[in-house]
């Protein structure tokens, strides 16, 4: 009875994939195709290629020679193997770096924003402390507030507290920021955290502190995993604060690096699909070992 | 610790403020404070160093006066289309289509792959679009190249350099990085849709354009207002993609009001004045929440 509760729970951030449902009895029988239904996949498959088509205009030309470029432009397949504009651009812009910064400030990001959401709505959806619901909203106003009406005060705040171009400061602006979605969200769902369980748990003799990592973490656990991913991504594609707060090329991230190239390769545009397809790969790579998580969207979990 | 016999008070509420204190602190420093700053600059002139001299309301005053704010500010409609109602309507379109067509045709399997595959902008930093992008619109571009391989030369333009297509192709551009939120959205609101309704109405004759209308469209209400709001308000306070493909160029063609004010508080040192634009930009995304959420709980009491 628990599990279904907190399944239920989890349906407004993860929705059970239909792929199951249908694998766990016989799965429903399909419909005919008819030459209609082949038309409208066809449609569709070109529609799909045209929007993957820029991914594959990166991945070919970054390959290619100059010359080769210069001789069958971009559009053609490469005549030419050549890693040299990749290498060239990682060199340049010491792409590592930028990639070990990226990665130190998403994932830090994410773990102290699930940590500050899951502490913060344990008090509020369970503890149901006094004046919860007001400063939910205020909270919630936080998510939106733009940015840009923040900017300038981290900025000076930052310089005068002495963390200016520093990736901590990155760290800690948006620990907060993405707190505020992550306390709204947990909090719903913890409201409804059944309460039998809490009950039995505080009979046995535990604390608050040894009930939320024994009994609500664990039940939690796939909703905190869902939330850690997006704060990941997210912060991974911020890109205003961090372009304002990261100056020295040591500390700039990915997106940032990217966003201040300003074309200046568009005489060399071998570089340029190379700096494309080394700005993409990562996100790609993430897409594909966590696509069943990113695609089954979190904004639903908004709703409720 | 005392276990309480009575449901509703056996987790009492007091002692679980000390697990707000996290969050809360950091909710000060980092939005609170910087807001209510935003605000007290925009009523001064300030250079960024030395004492800020109250002006009153002297800015606001300017920025009304203040054409390209005006500029910027319409410019905001033209993404609101591009990234609000465009990919709306595209998305609701794709996910019955995938939903209702292609998975009872090809299964799910098919539609979770194309879902997939529109997504994918999506997540991409907007910082690597934005490269990929200037270098595919660049005037010798992979877009011209590609017209003049086909003798379509005369079709070939400076696509982000010309006033006349620059905030079209922006535009474009955005259509082609949000379609994926939106789909997503609704894809995973209507697997809570029962598919027996569909299959009822259609055995009652209904065409697929009449399910689209009365079912989809009914049953997605509540995603369609999140998604709604959510994406006017990025809208609003776009930045990132105008700051990587064009600056606000060519002549303010493309500027907006985010980058109007990133302008002011980082090129011309005109920090109240930034502020202001910034306290204005706020207001209006707020207001505009208010009214979305008071029409969205007004369908909802309606459908009761």
């Amino acid at each position: 009875m628990v599990e279904n509760v907190i399944k239920q729970n989890n349906g407004s951030v993860a929705v059970p994939a239909p792929s199951t449902i249908s694998s766990t009895g016989a799965a429903p029988p399909l419909r005919r195709r008819g030459v209609a239904g082949w038309v409208v996949l066809g449609l569709l498959a070109i529609s799909l290629l045209v929007t993957l088509y820029p991914f594959m205009l990166a991945a070919l030309n970054a390959i290619k020679t100059p010359v080769d470029y210069g001789a069958n432009g971009p559009v053609a397949l490469p005549h030419s193997f050549d890693l040299s504009a990749l290498i060239g651009f990682w060199r340049r812009v010491d792409f590592g770096q930028k990639l070990f910064n990226s990665i130190l400030i998403s994932a830090s990001v994410a773990v102290v924003a699930v940590i500050i959401s899951l502490l913060n709505a344990y008090a509020l959806g369970i503890g149901r402390v006094n004046g919860g619901k007001a400063l939910l909203l205020v909270v919630m106003l936080g998510v939106m507030i733009p940015q840009e009406s923040l900017v300038y005060p981290i900025y000076y705040l930052m310089k005068s507290v002495g963390l200016f171009d520093t990736r901590l400061s990155v760290i800690i602006v948006f620990a907060v920021l993405q707190s505020a979605f992550g306390t709204y969200l947990l909090s719903t769902v913890l409201t409804s955290f059944p309460r039998e369980l809490l009950e039995a748990a505080q009979i046995d003799g535990a604390t608050r502190l040894q009930i939320l990592w024994h009994v609500v973490v664990p039940l939690l656990r796939p909703t905190l995993r869902v939330l850690a991913t997006f704060f990941f991504i997210w912060t991974w594609n911020e890109f205003l604060l961090p372009l304002v707060l990261l100056i020295a090329n040591d500390n700039q991230t990915v997106s940032v690096a990217m966003g201040t190239l300003n074309n200046q390769y568009t005489s060399d545009p071998t570089t340029t699909a190379a700096a494309s397809l080394l700005g993409l790969a990562p996100t790609v790579l993430f897409f594909l070992i966590f696509q069943r998580t990113l695609t089954r969207g979190i904004a639903v979990g908004a709703v409720k | 610790m005392s276990a309480k016999t009575s449901s509703k008070g056996a987790v009492s509420s007091s002692g679980y403020v000390i697990y707000l204190m996290p969050g809360m602190i950091g909710f000060a420093l980092i939005v609170l404070l910087p807001f209510l700053m935003n605000i007290a600059i925009s009523f001064t002139q300030w250079r960024g160093v030395g004492a800020p001299r109250f002006v009153g309301f002297a800015n606001y005053e300017r920025l009304l006066q203040d054409g390209l704010f005006w500029v910027a500010f319409d410019h905001s409609f033209a993404f609101i289309i591009a990234m609000a109602v465009v990919p709306t309507a595209l998305g609701l379109f794709l996910a019955a289509l995938l939903f209702d067509y292609i998975a009872e045709r090809f299964g799910e399997r098919a539609s979770s792959f194309f879902r997939a595959g529109f997504y994918l902008p999506q997540i991409l930093p907007i910082a690597v679009a934005g490269v990929l992008w200037g270098w595919i619109l660049s005037p010798i571009g992979v877009l011209n190249a590609a017209l003049k391989s086909v003798g379509l030369d005369f079709l070939a333009q400076n696509w982000l350099g010309d006033p006349k297509t620059a905030l079209f192709s922006v535009m474009f551009v955005m259509v082609w990085l949000q379609l994926g939120y939106s789909l997503v959205v609704f894809m995973s609101g209507l697997s809570r849709v029962d598919p027996s309704l569909y299959e009822a109405a259609e055995l009652d004759g209904a065409s697929w354009l009449q399910r689209f209308r009365h079912i989809t469209i009914a049953m997605l209400k509540p995603e369609i207002f999140v998604v709604g709001l959510t994406t006017t308000i990025a809208a609003l306070k776009v930045f990132a993609p105008v700051y990587v493909l064009t600056q606000g160029g060519p002549n303010n063609a493309t500027t907006v009001p985010s980058y109007f004010a990133y302008y002011h508080f980082f090129t011309t040192s005109r920090v109240g004045y930034g502020a202001a634009i910034t306290t204005v930009q706020t207001l209006i995304t707020v207001v505009l929440a208010y009214f979305f959420l008071r029409l969205q709980t007004g369908q909802i009491n309606e459908a009761n």
